[in-house]
């Protein structure tokens, strides 16, 4: 039977899975002390969030309990426990997008996409996210896609967004921003 | 390398810009980046190779120049002494910008002639945003390229740390302390006298540690200095390690800043191979190493003992203090938590002196800090300003002012933990003390305008939903009265507030305050306390029951 892990990785690679993938990403970090959350980072990297039976292979492979992974993935907004969608659209809500209506941006996803914020759509095209600051206050409001940033949008252009996504497609599993 | 090829280097690189005619400069931080600047640079370069002017015209990248809201920006600087700043830039302006500005400046032209399809692209350097600004954290953004080791040496780099070698680890933090440098990430604590208090602690092993969990939404200060100079905080680390002999450095960096961290691991392996970094440091027999690691989204990780939990891979929760880390902090071991902005400011006062940086700003705020001008204004950017210059001066003069017809109703400084200025009160002076006394507090560097048509209430209200959100909950002053909070400032944004929540409102956030564990608890309130000492009518024009102030 293929595990989510493996599945998760030969979607993305097009191959079948390097056994010891997880493994690997453990050897790397567990002779540095403190480095779980570094583990972690590499870990959602891979795999675009952290897979239950790679946190439990982790936690074997590190000599760390599964309670103590959980206790840190849980605590910090930038772990997913989930698979997202194929575009992880992520709406800035720092405070200078939030003067500049970040939340009618976001209101106007939600109705496009028919889901709500922290959900993605059934066919995991995509998914929405709210963000906390994302530095670029300079092009407020903003969102970011996949890694792509795009910035000095209006807060009604929600369906001009989503155009744009299909138009550009931006890389998939780029890089992915801390859920709100 | 030995110290005395720093000079080398230095005139080596300086030679070599100057063998160029134009300078092509394209900022290449978060903002411009996202707008497609490695494009712009790309064709710039393309184009200048067609012309077969690779000899005379140069281009690079660089870090933040500041107005992000017109961006892309490139810079044209020649050896003629003239001088343009172009914005709105597209990569497929890349040609025009070289047959109608490069190649004419080139041929001597003077700044001032350039225009046509270019002219509503020039930005008028000589505006206060420019003219009033006192750059010396950002002196290398618009300059020198980050990636470029060379450059940054070029403009006097490594000079600090070189002086800083022939230096007792006492001078060292006798220097930092004459010059009146004092915590960029909000508190103010005198830099100097954090490190001698390091110093003197006893210990094999002592870490110095970089915050740059920048975590205030509407704040890109340390970003921008990590993207645009990454060797200068390097450089301070070092500076700062030779003043507490401390034995191994750390950068803690958010992992929302993916181009930071690209650009301190570039800079990290550039300095090593130099011999600045690692082994041998210039030559001296001095080992000293860094590692990165990376936040994970959580504000309350900016606060030093929860910064510390999270580099030992637990959550970031917050312990009290004492003991201090410098006395007990990573590992239990000796540790010096400071900033981004605070440790790019060291290199400059080792080179340049105590008395140069003491010159600049009040009695008791030396120096410059850099703001993140965000909000309702119509120079949205990046600026650093001399201490002591006033709101008015910032937010007016710098920024513009609103840009629109609407009037501007006030300032949030500080972020989350900072209060709300009202306009009245901007003729006020920039400082630790005065900001503190206004209720708010200097924070690392947000500052976001609100105008006459933004709700205070509301906006108090996001920051205390933010707050919420981050508190660790780990103690409950802050993790049941910021909830407690934010019901009873739902209920008046409602409309279904009376006067006694009003005041159960100032009395938690009192007691936060007053009870709370760490600084996020402590400084939560802020915004509720200072928007209702200075804009009680509005709230109470809000209740169920209006009431008139």
């Amino acid at each position: 039977m293929t595990t989510a892990v493996e599945a998760a990785t030969a979607k993305k690679t097009g191959a079948p899975a390097a056994k010891d993938e997880v493994t690997q990403i453990a050897l790397k970090w567990k002779n540095k002390s403190g480095s779980l959350i570094m583990a972690l980072h590499d870990l959602q990297g891979r795999f675009g969030y952290v897979p239950r039976e790679a946190a439990m292979k982790l936690g074997q492979a590190m000599d760390v309990p599964l309670a103590r992974i959980y206790e840190v993935i849980t605590f910090y907004n930038y772990f997913k426990l989930e698979a997202p969608g194929k575009y992880i659209i992520s709406v800035c809500t720092g405070t200078a997008c939030h003067i500049k209506g970040s939340a009618e941006l976001l209101a106007g996803l939600e109705k496009d996409l028919k889901i709500s914020e922290g959900q993605s759509t059934p066919d995991k095209e995509y998914h929405l996210q709210g963000v906390r600051c994302l530095g670029c206050c300079g092009l407020a409001p903003l969102a970011s896609v996949n890694g792509k940033v795009y910035g000095k949008l209006k807060t009604d252009e929600s369906t001009k967004l989503i155009e744009r996504i299909q138009e550009d497609k931006p890389m998939v599993g780029g890089h992915e921003e801390s859920a709100a | 390398m030995k110290p005395e090829e720093l000079d080398v280097k230095a005139a080596a690189e300086q030679a070599k810009q100057q063998a160029f005619e134009v300078r092509l400069n394209c900022c290449s931080s978060t903002g411009c980046h996202s707008s497609g600047s490695n494009e712009i640079i790309a064709g710039l370069k393309a184009e200048i190779k067609a012309r077969q002017l690779e000899g005379k015209i140069s281009v690079g990248g660089t870090g933040c120049m500041g107005l992000c809201s017109k961006g892309p920006l490139v810079r044209l600087t020649s050896k003629s002494k003239q001088e343009i700043l172009f914005s709105d830039v597209k990569p497929e302006m890349a040609a025009t910008l070289v047959e109608k500005a490069a190649v004419p400046i080139l041929n001597g032209a003077k700044a001032e002639e350039i225009g046509g399809e270019l002219k509503g692209h020039k930005l008028d350097l000589d505006a206060p945003f420019f003219k009033m600004q006192e750059r010396v954290v950002l002196s290398n953004n618009g300059h020198a390229d980050p990636e470029k080791l060379e450059e940054y040496i070029a403009n006097g780099g490594y000079q600090g740390l070189r002086k800083a070698m022939t230096m007792s680890a006492e001078a060292i933090c006798k220097e930092l302390l004459d010059s009146g440098l004092r915590g960029r990430g909000g508190a103010g604590f005198p830099t100097g006298l954090k490190w001698d208090l390091a110093r003197k602690v006893e210990g094999d092993v002592k870490y110095i540690i970089c915050n740059g969990d920048e975590g205030d939404p509407g704040a890109f200060m340390d970003r921008s200095v990590l993207e645009g100079d990454p060797h200068a905080v390097i450089e301070g680390m070092l500076i700062a390690a030779r003043a507490m002999n401390s034995t191994h450095g750390i950068f803690y960096i958010r992992a929302e800043y993916p181009l930071a961290v690209e650009r301190v691991e570039k800079a990290l392996r550039q300095a090593r191979a130099a011999g600045l970094a690692g082994k041998n440091i210039l030559e001296s027999g001095w080992n000293f190493d860094f590692e990165i690691r990376l936040g994970a989204g959580a504000f309350v990780c900016g606060e030093e003992t929860a910064l510390i939990a999270s580099i030992e891979g637990k959550r970031g929760t917050p312990r009290p203090r004492p003991p201090f880390p410098t006395v007990k902090g990573l590992w239990d071991k000796p540790s010096c938590v400071n900033n981004v902005e605070t440790l790019a400011n060291v290199p400059r006062i080792l080179s340049r002196g105590s008395q140069w940086f003491a010159s600049m700003g009040t009695e008791k705020s030396k120096g410059t800090k850099v703001f993140a001008l965000t909000g309702k204004i119509r120079n949205n950017g990046l600026v650093e300003v001399p201490m002591g210059i006033t709101l008015r001066q910032i937010v007016e003069t710098i920024g513009g002012g609103t840009g629109t017809d609407r009037k501007i109703k006030a300032i949030q400084t500080g972020g989350p933990s900072g209060g709300m200025i009202p306009e009245t009160q901007f003729d006020t002076p920039v400082s630790y003390e005065h900001l503190q006394q206004m209720g708010s507090m200097m924070g690392s560097g947000g500052m976001i305008v609100i105008d006459d048509h933004d709700s205070v209430v509301e906006l108090v209200r996001f920051y205390l939903d933010f707050c919420v959100d981050e508190s660790c909950g780990k103690c409950a002053p802050c993790r049941i009265g910021g909830k407690q909070m934010l019901r009873l400032l739902d209920k008046i944004v409602e409309g279904k507030g009376t006067e006694e929540d009003l005041k159960v409102l100032r009395r938690v956030a009192q007691a936060m305050q007053k009870a709370s564990l760490c600084a996020l608890g402590q400084t939560a309130p802020n915004p509720v306390l200072s928007a209702l000492k200075h804009f009680e009518p509005e709230f109470k024009s809000r209740l169920a029951v209006p009431q008139k102030a």
